[in-house]
């Protein structure tokens, strides 16, 4: 049963002004502290007491931490830039358009207003939109703390349901993107039309060359422990001929990758089918046929 | 600690505690009981505000976090009796509310609709309202609100 909302309990509040006096922060109280960005999950789950904090550090008093340029042959998008922002972004419709695709399909615009990207990262849902359109485009997070920065590939930031690499002390602070030539897109199939999460979720990047598919990649979300690529489709596809066969045969893969559960919105069942015809769909969509 | 905002227009200076949202301090502490709680957990928009013009939910905010500089609008700022808005007179017009509580909410997503798109699609209007529930299920009533709201911004001086 779903907890009961109750008034937030009492918690400290601290307002950095800077990144680096957010890392110091952060290091100093590390399990004790949680990072504000949007608010959006972390303030409903502290009313529940699903998550407990002493301190709220609130990320949103630092210049620079949001906003959305190229630079060489890579898409920044800083941790703090809001969803309705993403999603707005010619940089990202062009550049990245799975991604804008996927955002349009979360929540309400009043959460895309405050949500951010680095938030629906860190949350680590495997029902995640943001996840499944970013490992199809190789991206990349980077993270920070008083230690220095690195980068990891989003494949590798996942390892379970609200769990990722991210130490304790870091902060998640740009997503990075490699512009690519290809097709991307998103799909997602919930219990309703609008306002909903994910029963399944697919998205795809396709490059095809003389009728071929010369680069394909796959992920899914809420079929699994975290947002997963489906590499035994892409694998099954990479260098064969764009026609409903190949992609029917291809697709057909999933079933043996993905490891759903039943919960109040779908059976594992259910959702093991749906994989199977979200990602023929969408590699449809990306090859350029259907 | 203090608060220091702009609501509506007027400066704001006010005692606030860390775990206050911004929908208790603007209820409890201003009396602005326009904004409503309903579910106080970001699903249903009873507690829809404009922060700097763009509807956000006050029931996750905290209003610790609002600076000298932010703009808070609900429906006060809109209009007063005598002399409503007219997303107001439309709302009043096409019968765009029953029991009322999820209405500042609508009026407030509509303000933010119109004042970017002056003059939406019944998709538009749909998409703009995914997060506005009305457990009176008026929806074909708020969604012919808006259109009349806009018809009548477009006649404005």
């Amino acid at each position: 049963m779903e907890a009961e909302v109750r008034p937030l309990p009492k918690v400290e509040y601290m307002a950095p002004s800077s990144l680096k006096e957010a890392c110091h922060l952060l290091k100093e109280y590390q399990s004790k502290a949680r990072l504000l960005a949007g608010g959006t999950d972390l303030i409903p789950k502290m009313k529940k007491r699903a998550i407990t904090a002493e301190i709220i550090i609130d990320l949103n008093r630092i210049p620079g931490l949001s906003g959305i340029e190229i630079r060489g042959d890579r898409l920044h998008i800083r941790g703090l830039t809001r969803l309705a922002e993403i999603k707005e972004s010619p940089l990202v419709k062009e550049k990245a358009p799975a991604l804008a695709q996927a955002i349009g399909l979360m929540a309400s615009p009043p959460i895309r207003n405050r949500a951010t990207i680095a938030g629906n990262l860190c949350t680590a849902s495997p029902a995640a939109d943001t996840a499944p359109p970013l490992l199809v485009l190789d991206a990349l997070v980077k993270m920070e703390s008083i230690r220095g920065e690195r980068i990891v590939p989003l494949a590798e930031f996942f390892l379970g349901p609200e769990k990722t690499v991210k130490r304790p002390d870091e902060i998640l602070t740009e997503v990075i993107i490699p512009v690519q030539e290809g097709n991307s897109a998103f799909m997602k199939l919930g219990r309703r039309k609008a306002f909903t999460l994910a029963v399944v979720s697919a998205a795809a990047f396709a490059r095809t060359r003389k009728g071929k598919f010369e680069e394909v990649r796959v992920a899914l979300g809420a079929v699994a422990p975290i947002p997963m690529r489906g590499r035994k489709v892409e694998e099954a596809l990479k260098g064969s001929e764009v026609n409903e066969q190949k992609i029917v045969q291809a697709a057909e893969r999933v079933r043996e990758e993905v490891s759903p559960i039943t919960d109040v919105r779908a059976s594992a069942e259910y959702r093991k089918d749906m994989s199977y015809v979200l990602t023929k769909r969408i590699l449809e969509q990306v090859g350029g046929r259907g | 600690m203090q608060v220091q905002f702009k609501l509506n227009g007027r400066n704001i200076a006010e005692e606030t505690e860390a775990n206050e949202t911004l929908l208790d301090f603007l209820r409890e502490k201003i009396n602005v009981t326009s904004v409503k709680k309903g579910c106080d957990e970001g699903d249903c928009g009873a507690c829809t505000i404009l922060l700097n013009g763009k509807p956000v939910r006050s029931c996750l905010l905290l209003a610790v976090q609002m600076r000298e500089g932010d703009e808070v609008t609900t429906v006060e700022g809109l209009g007063q009796p005598g002399q409503l808005s007219e997303i107001q007179e439309a709302f009043m017009e096409k019968y765009g509310f029953q029991c009322g509580f999820c209405t500042p909410g609508m009026i407030l997503t509509a303000k933010a609709l119109l004042d970017e798109n002056p003059r939406p699609t019944v998709e538009e209007i749909k998409d703009q309202f995914e997060g506005n529930l009305c457990r009176c299920t008026g929806y074909e009533q708020i969604i012919e609100s808006v259109l009349r709201a806009a018809e009548l911004r477009a006649r404005r001086p």
